[in-house]
């Protein structure tokens, strides 16, 4: 009796794994972070002038070069301290960036390691922080941000802490809830009847298990964090001068929207949404192939 | 239903008192409270009378016990700027949030529900499509940049819309736009996935084996049921609008409560700050605890059981 | 005889999935046909194209899969030929159908007055007043005790059991001539299931309707159908009235499902039947079952057999059904 034949796989017209590789790439979103990326790490290299200082021989306020009264040597134009724009945006890349991706770090370690203590020790830990949680999620982001910015004072590293802070709660509900269903699937309770450590389940089995999660929680919520983080700078309580940053330009260009000075708005929030874009599909991207069910969404 | 009340509430005053005591915590916890109830530019000696004024100079527990009872009895201190109790400035301006809060959920409503039913019955149609990229924006845009964009292209350039301050209907537009992109994006995503979900489910089957006409299985049977959780959604989000618009207010120069917030930061007028973000705490648990109550006694299962 | 309700010539439907990669023969090559106030079983294992032969003749298959070829004839009008806005109009009054799981079949948020009442109202024209009274009729008449007030309620309220009567009421609605009801008992207790395949007999003989019943339990095709179709990878491998197949299974799919049906009180083991149902996308050469069959033969393998007349209205696909009958010819 012959027994049924087995399916082939499946194949596409791309033999080649390393193709096929390359051809899953997000294309997109990868394509506008690099620009920003090199941006910030090669500042100092890239940036035609130093974005504090006044570019020498420049007018104030010139426009975009392509426009009449523009020059070729400050490509984007000038400000009212007749600094160049494009090397402004080109640093302030550096802060967005990096305080982005620390901020996302801090709420993310934060929150995973709260959401997985919470998860899987349950009890008073898991009330306790389940409270905290939904106390500090009652409060808009950006008011408890302002609060703690004001009381904390300014600088870069106190801003990184406080959005961390203000976002680990998001990664918490969810990574327990990961958690809890976690633990009842067979490895755990194996590694748990076989006489492991609470810390080394945790370690060994949860931990691994949930950074997926973790990820593409990150890669979906940095965006928001660099928003917060250029909302802050443009209220004030960001990080502070002199070191540029988008949301300042934009506090600073306000005063002349009003005289059409177009170049100074535009130019900062474009970035900031490029990039916010730019993660959103990356995001987006990373979810799809770690769970191909989350399709239809 | 008593229980469920009663459950409900005692929670509420959990999440006050964690929010409280986080407030509290803070202030203290970094250096010196003194200098940031002092007014600016405070020397030694008004230092030491701010410290006895504000009892910072006894325990910890003694001051939070303070603290709890003047919020509870309303004082919330006063603003060093307006020489106004600060809860007197803040009900003075929660009108005007609320006006602004319930335009922008208007617009959303207007742009995001039915732009997310149609994707989904058009669905991977070009109206998909296009609603997709909308959402993406929706969520990659900065709510005050879109803002300012708007006041360059109507107020500068076309001159059709005033730049800010309170007045009619022209004056709303641009910030309740601003304010809501973000959400009708979210709105859009929502509905488009609810009633994707619906669509897909058993008793729109049977809708069609009825031999339904398509406009009513779709209407009559999809829309209602596609709208529930979006419509959940929604009344918990406009509490937080009111309490969070304040880069659009300031962006705008609408006269709210986040017009406020910003006032008082600018100026280092500290209890303003703090009586803000305590009231709006407050204020967001209160009208939750009231949407959880209001829920339960419309839905029958919840009605019923507990 | 005159002419029958239902006739499917050589229905072929498959579903084209990867940008047409990859092509699913869910049907291929069914004919049958039903007669007015018959009672059709449709049997087989879950995939085997039961639900895809049905979802065919009502016009909702999914938008991946179409009829390729064949003819679905109703009263003698091709269906398969129809635009969609006639098929509409059959459905829910000339053809109606009841689903597997009376949890989801109802619209929570509309009361149950609105659901049965619909194809009265858009098929039947029936307006207040008559309709009411055309909804407390349908709602006795599927044994909804107080009718009059159960309408007004909402699904929620109701169980299982009794959900699945009021699908049947909304079936009724519309006045059909054939009703195809796929596994209505299957989401049902056990104590439940009985009382509703009596009622849908009993409907049956007071209003003469045709009765398709899809299921994989042959216990309740013995009960219910006069004849019985049973379909194995997309084709009908057997079909005939159901006392001359249970009684002597020309083909061995057949004669393997009896087998594996528990005798109540029997001690023997039970049979199952070894192997797994082929990948419609790539079905195996000649006849479809041969991989599993215990009786297979060369020919099995290569060449796909034709149906083979082994009575009146009894006909098997099978080699060995063509050889039996061959030798008795002969002998």
């Amino acid at each position: 009796m012959s027994t049924t034949a087995l399916p082939r796989a499946i194949d596409f017209a791309a033999p080649n794994p390393l193709r096929r590789w390359l051809r899953d790439l997000p294309l997109l979103p990868l394509l506008i972070l690099l620009p920003f990326a090199l941006a910030a790490i090669f500042a100092p290299f890239i940036a035609p002038y130093d974005p504090t200082e006044p570019v020498p021989g420049a007018k104030v306020f010139a426009p975009p070069f392509w426009m009449p009264d523009g020059n070729a040597a400050t490509l984007l134009g000038t400000d009212f301290q007749s600094r160049d724009l494009l090397s402004r945006l080109i640093y302030g890349a550096r802060v967005s960036l990096i305080v982005g991706l620390m901020g996302t770090v801090v709420a993310g370690s934060l929150g995973t390691a709260f959401g997985i203590l919470s998860g899987y020790i349950g009890g008073w830990v898991d009330q306790l922080i389940m409270r905290v949680t939904d106390a500090w999620l009652a409060l808009p982001a950006l008011v408890f941000a302002i609060f703690l910015a004001t009381v904390a004072g300014p600088s870069m590293w106190n801003i990184v802490i406080i959005l961390g802070l203000v976002y680990w709660t998001r990664y918490a509900r969810v990574i327990r809830g990961e958690v809890l269903s976690l633990r009842e699937r067979e490895f755990v309770q194996l590694a748990e009847i076989a006489g492991a450590s609470r810390l080394r389940v945790i370690v060994r089995h949860i931990l691994p298990n949930v950074l997926n999660t973790t990820m593409v929680l990150a890669s979906l919520t940095i965006g928001v964090v660099i928003i917060a983080e250029a909302s802050l700078s443009f209220l004030g309580v960001g990080v502070p001068p002199p070191e540029p940053a988008w949301g300042l330009m934009l506090s600073e260009a306000r005063s002349t929207l009003m005289a059409g000075k177009w170049w100074l708005t535009v130019f900062p929030g474009a970035c900031i949404l490029l990039v916010v874009l730019a993660t959103q599909l990356f995001g987006d991207w990373l979810r799809i192939r770690l769970d191909p069910q989350q399709r239809n969404l | 239903m008593p229980q469920f009340i009663i459950r409900r509430t005692s929670y509420s005053i959990i999440t006050l008192f964690i929010l409280s005591l986080t407030i509290f915590a803070v202030v203290r916890f970094t250096g010196d409270p003194a200098t940031l109830m002092a007014e600016p530019g405070a020397r030694a000696e008004d230092l030491a009378r701010v410290r006895a004024q504000w009892g910072l100079d006894r325990s910890w527990p003694v001051q939070y016990y303070q603290f709890v009872q003047n919020i509870l009895s309303g004082n919330l201190g006063i603003s060093f700027n307006y020489r106004m109790p600060v809860s007197e400035l803040y009900f003075e301006r929660l009108p005007n949030s609320l006006e602004l809060a319930f335009a922008a959920t208007l617009l959303s409503f207007l742009i995001g529900i039915p732009a997310g039913l149609l994707s989904a019955v058009r669905v991977d149609g070009v109206w998909d499509q296009t609603g997709k990229v909308v959402a993406l924006l929706g969520l990659s845009i900065p709510g005050f940049w879109l803002g300012l964009v708007l006041i360059l292209v109507f107020s500068v350039y076309l001159e059709w819309l005033p730049t800010g301050g309170k007045g009619d209907w022209r004056n709303l537009l641009m910030p309740a736009l601003a304010l809501g992109w973000y959400f009708a994006a979210s709105l859009l995503r929502l509905t488009r996935s609810s009633m994707l979900e619906v669509m897909r489910s058993e008793y729109i089957k049977l809708a069609r084996l009825k031999g339904l006409p398509g406009y009513v299985v779709i209407a009559k049977h999809g829309f209602k049921n596609a709208l529930v959780p979006v419509l959940t959604l929604a009344g918990v989000n406009l509490v937080v609008m009111v309490n969070a618009a304040v880069i659009i207010e300031v962006v705008f120069a609408w006269p709210g409560i986040g017009r406020l917030l910003f006032e008082g930061i600018f100026q280092r007028d500290f209890p303003l700050v703090q009586g803000i973000v305590v009231l709006a705490g407050v204020m967001i648990v209160f009208v939750n605890l009231l949407i959880d109550i209001l829920y339960a006694y419309i839905d029958p299962r919840i009605r019923l059981t507990r | 005889m005159s002419t029958p309700l239902l006739e499917l010539r050589g229905l072929k439907t498959y579903y084209f999935t990867f940008g047409g990669g990859r092509v699913v023969k869910a049907v291929e090559d069914v004919s049958l046909t039903l007669n007015e106030g018959e009672t059709l079983g449709l049997v087989g294992e879950s995939g085997c194209g039961k639900t895809s032969t049905c979802l065919s003749i009502v016009g909702l298959l999914p938008p991946a899969a179409r009829v390729v070829g064949g003819e679905i004839r109703l009263a003698g009008t091709d269906l398969a030929k129809q635009s969609a806005r006639e098929m509409r109009r059959l459905r829910g009054s000339t053809i109606a159908m009841i689903l597997q799981d009376p949890m989801a079949s109802l619209n929570p948020l509309f009361s149950i007055y609105t659901q049965v009442a619909e194809p009265a109202y858009y098929h039947l024209g029936i307006r207040s007043r008559s309709l009411r009274r055309r909804v407390e009729e349908l709602l006795r008449a599927v044994r909804i005790p107080s009718p009059a007030v159960r309408m007004r309620g909402y699904p929620h309220q109701m169980s299982g059991g009794m959900r699945q009567r009021i699908v049947g009421a909304i079936a009724l609605a519309g006045g059909p001539k054939l009703i195809i009801a796929d596994e209505p008992t299957t989401n049902l207790d056990v104590t439940i299931q009985a009382q509703y395949l009596d009622l849908l007999k009993d409907i049956q003989q007071e209003t003469g309707v045709a009765l398709i019943f899809v299921t994989h339990n042959l216990g309740i095709v013995a009960k219910m159908c006069d004849r019985m179709a049973v379909m194995y990878a997309g084709r009908i491998v057997e079909m005939g009235s159901v006392r001359e197949l249970f009684g002597a299974p020309r083909h061995p799919y057949t004669r393997a499902l009896l087998g594996s049906m528990a005798k109540l009180g029997s001690k023997e083991p039970l049979y199952a039947i070894p192997g797994q149902p082929p990948d419609l996308a790539r079905p195996p050469p000649g006849c479809a079952f041969h991989p599993r069959c215990t009786d297979a033969v060369a020919r099995c393998a290569t060449q796909e057999p034709d149906d083979v007349a082994c009575g009146l209205n009894w006909t098997a696909r099978c080699w060995l059904a063509a050889q039996v009958l061959h030798d008795r010819a002969t002998a």
